[in-house]
């Protein structure tokens, strides 16, 4: 099992205009680009789309291998979306495929395209995000942009905090697990033989000292916050200030603009 | 005349929600901690010495007397957020203690909490992070850090909140020989630089001898106090409560008990050679 090769909301560090925009600006446009994505219908909006995003993964340095990568894991829920929509797209004219009880109909391939097209769209912008801006960045920006919420009484602050440690914790405990695991073995453990039921419970007796450990570290770890002052989000200044500058409103407008677009061109449908 | 930094008075402690049996951590300990100064509290496991620690900042309070620190009553609740601003703690487990996933974005933790204006944490954070060595690690992410130097980064965030006194509670304990000089130099260059008042826990002899006033602790009361040199003189109360001294301090005692005229007060490597080549010469 290899458990450094988790890429749990990996960051890739960098310094392209990607990188460099405010994390607000990248979330609000992963937003208008997703949404773009479910108005789009026709050809025409998808090509643009498929440019933009193209043009968007030139200018992050991030690399298409990384990008083709971080894809294994979907890879079995994309085609069998994409199979799906094949088979069970109802057509107008004569099937072009008819075999026992299925039918494919020339709409079944559009849709089916379409479909895994936007899948991986999808996924691929949301990588962007995560791979352009460091964690840290990405809960301010969170926190920042549910700020309104506050006012609603929704503990926003103590969210976006939960979130940065959780993220700071996840290599703590992945090297906690494998330094467990390691122990367990010395003694005759057995984690790599067997059915999936019996692997599962060789997993039972690492839980559990992980879990109490994980306890323990949270426990000095709120002290240790207590002795820093921290009493929550009141009156909390911030090192980095988010601060939009001209590249995000150009950004921003651009992502407007995209939007208005391809709600346009659903229009006329193409 | 120095002030007092931390005083306790007639301090006792004990953990009240065991049921039955109710050990007293702490029996009555006095103590007055002089700003600017340097000590060492040294004690076996269970002698009371993290506890003592702990309420130093009002992570605990005292269930018997007094513990001031500046003057201000820890038990006082609207003084605790001005009581851990002066007196900083760092722990045994650095990883326990970083809370963000970049260096310099945890140093800056503390004086966030505090309200610093932006510019001005910028520069706490690089302060802090040059005066503990750090500053060139600033990006980097705690984790891919060796233990000294994750907690030096720890010291570094308890030094942004710019405190008047640092308690360090066994900070080198889980750290190899070489993370324990990083921690103990940067430690005393704290000290003699910026005349932060530093306490220090622990269970090392070595480390102790470092500090300027030294008391030594045993099942929850002061069993000694004074500068290092004349308190690793009491070879015999030391061992009595567990407690080795230190190699040079143990030979030179042993030759005494030979009948040796020897000093016991020479502690350092250099200045126990020096009485060996005396004793010799003398001859």
């Amino acid at each position: 099992m290899a458990l450094k090769d988790i890429t749990l909301g990996q960051y890739f560090p960098g310094n392209s205009i990607l990188h460099r925009l405010d994390p607000r600006t990248k979330l609000l446009l992963t937003v208008a680009y997703i949404a773009a994505l479910f108005l789009a219908g026709g050809t025409a909006a998808y090509l643009l789309l498929l440019a933009v995003l193209g043009a968007a993964i030139a200018v992050s340095h991030v690399g298409i291998r990384s990008i083709l990568r971080g894809m294994r894991p979907v890879v079995v829920i994309v085609v069998l979306t994409g199979v799906l929509n094949l088979f069970y797209t109802p057509g107008e004219g004569d099937p072009l495929v008819r075999f026992w009880v299925f039918r494919i109909y020339a709409e079944g391939i559009y849709a089916a395209i379409f479909m895994v097209l936007r899948i991986l769209m999808l996924i691929t912008c949301t990588f962007l995000l995560t791979y352009t801006t460091s964690p840290i960045r990405l809960t301010d920006g969170l926190e920042n942009l549910m700020g309104p919420l506050k006012k609603l009484g929704a503990p926003v602050h103590e969210l976006a905090m939960m979130m940065s440690i959780a993220l700071r914790f996840i290599p703590t405990l992945i090297e906690e697990t494998d330094k467990i695991m390691s122990a367990q073995k010395a003694r005759g453990a057995d984690f790599d033989t067997g059915n999936l039921v019996q692997k599962a419970q060789a997993l039972v007796p690492l839980l559990v000292p992980l879990f109490i450990s994980a306890f323990r570290r949270a426990d000095e770890l709120a002290v240790a916050m207590e002795c820093r002052c921290y009493h929550g989000g009141e009156g909390r200044t911030r090192l980095r200030q988010l601060r939009y500058g001209r590249n995000d409103v150009l950004f921003l407008l651009g992502g407007a603009a995209l939007v208005a677009l391809v709600a346009a061109l659903g229009f006329f449908g193409l | 005349m120095a002030e007092a930094m931390i005083q306790t008075r007639d301090l006792r402690f004990c953990y009240t929600d065991t049921e039955e049996v109710q050990p007293v951590v702490l029996d009555g300990v006095d103590l007055d901690i002089q700003e600017g100064s340097f000590v060492a509290v040294l004690g076996h496991n269970g002698s009371g010495k993290s506890t003592l620690a702990k309420h130093m900042n009002a992570i605990l309070l005292p269930t018997g007397g007094k513990v001031l620190v500046s003057g201000m009553d820890t038990a006082d609740e609207a003084l605790l957020l001005q009581i851990r601003r002066t007196v900083g703690m760092v722990f045994q487990n650095p990883d326990n203690q970083i809370v963000a996933n970049v260096v310099e974005e945890d140093v800056a933790f503390a004086p966030e909490n505090l309200g610093v204006p932006p510019e001005e944490i910028r520069r706490r954070v690089d302060d802090a992070l040059k005066a503990v060595g750090m500053y060139q690690y600033r990006e980097h992410a705690p984790h891919l850090l060796s233990g000294g130097q994750k907690q030096r980064v720890a010291i570094a965030g308890v030094i942004a909140m710019a405190p008047r006194c640092i308690v360090l509670d066994e900070p080198t304990a889980m750290l190899d020989p070489v993370g324990r000089r990083e921690v103990v130099d940067t430690i005393k260059k704290l000290n003699r630089a910026s005349g932060v008042t530093v306490v220090l826990i622990t269970h090392h002899m070595d480390e102790a001898a470092q500090a300027d006033r030294l008391v030594v602790m045993s099942s929850g009361k002061i069993i000694a106090d004074g500068p290092p040199k004349t308190v690793f003189q009491q070879v015999d109360a030391l061992r009595a409560v567990g407690l080795t001294v230190p190699e040079t301090t143990g030979l030179l005692w042993e030759l005494r008990q030979a009948g040796l005229d020897v000093p016991l007060d020479a502690l350092s490597d250099e200045e126990c050679a020096q009485a060996l080549y005396q004793l010799l010469t003398k001859e």
